[in-house]
């Protein structure tokens, strides 16, 4: 018999509000929701892509609401915040030796940024932005 | 050795993150491009159509949209069990089947293409 029985006080569906690190921490977690969306976009714009001319200029009009717009505002905010909060990760997740020193985390980390950059003018380009 | 079904789940999740990170972004701007009323040249009709037409762009598109569907599918798993959604095996099933589903749906329209 416990005089002390253990009470965990870890209420789970609000411990996030503890420490301003687990709300950074969940401020992540929810990007996924709108990246989920936005896959969910892709799939129905390839299949509108696949029934043929008249489809697709109606997909693409449709993006044309106010609902898109602000959904749209949303998903940039989430995958650049994933995109940013993933390559500053880098550096931990994949540190590099070389000899008896580690490369500095922010050539790293660096590294990817330069990287995403000229990926996101090639498919700008690509795709006829400029 | 103990045997761990992770890394299946891990592989593709780690994949994916890196996909979206890299790609996702500039693909929204495009798509918001649109949203705007300014469609750009290369997601009219023809060009979409021939670039999804051709082997290449049938894989690129595949890989970007598969491997963005499960990456988002671990996550989403991740935050509803964040968010004090505990079941988690029912959470877990129903979010990779829809992956899965999205993934088969995919394939099945670039095979259209």
């Amino acid at each position: 018999m416990s005089r002390k029985p253990l009470v965990r006080e870890c209420p789970p569906t609000t411990w996030y509000f503890r420490q301003p690190r687990y709300l950074r921490y969940m401020s992540r977690e929810i990007t996924s929701v709108f990246v989920g969306a936005y896959c969910v976009l892709l799939v129905v714009g390839l299949q509108r892509l696949a029934a043929g001319p008249a489809a697709w200029e109606a997909f693409l009009l449709g993006l044309r609401s106010a609902d898109s717009i602000v959904f749209h505002l949303l998903a940039l905010a989430a995958t650049f915040y994933h995109a940013a909060t993933w390559f500053n990760a880098t550096q931990k997740a994949m540190p590099i030796q070389v000899g008896e020193d580690f490369v500095p985390g922010n050539i790293i980390s660096g590294a990817h940024y330069v990287a995403w950059a000229v990926l996101s003018v090639v498919v700008l380009f690509l795709a006829g932005v400029f | 050795m103990a045997k761990s079904h992770k890394p299946v789940v891990w592989f593709p999740f780690a994949a994916g993150g890196t996909v979206i990170a890299f790609f996702l972004p500039v693909i929204v701007v495009l798509t918001f491009m649109a949203a705007l009323g300014h469609v750009p040249a290369g997601l009219g009709y023809e060009r979409m159509h021939a670039f999804a037409g051709s082997g290449l762009g049938k894989l690129i598109i595949f890989g970007v949209v598969a491997l963005s569907l499960w990456s988002s599918a671990h996550r989403l798993r991740c935050t509803c069990y964040d968010f004090g959604l505990r079941a988690d095996t029912l959470v877990a099933t129903v979010l990779y089947i829809g992956a899965i589903a999205g993934s088969i749906l995919s394939a099945v329209y670039l095979m259209k293409i």
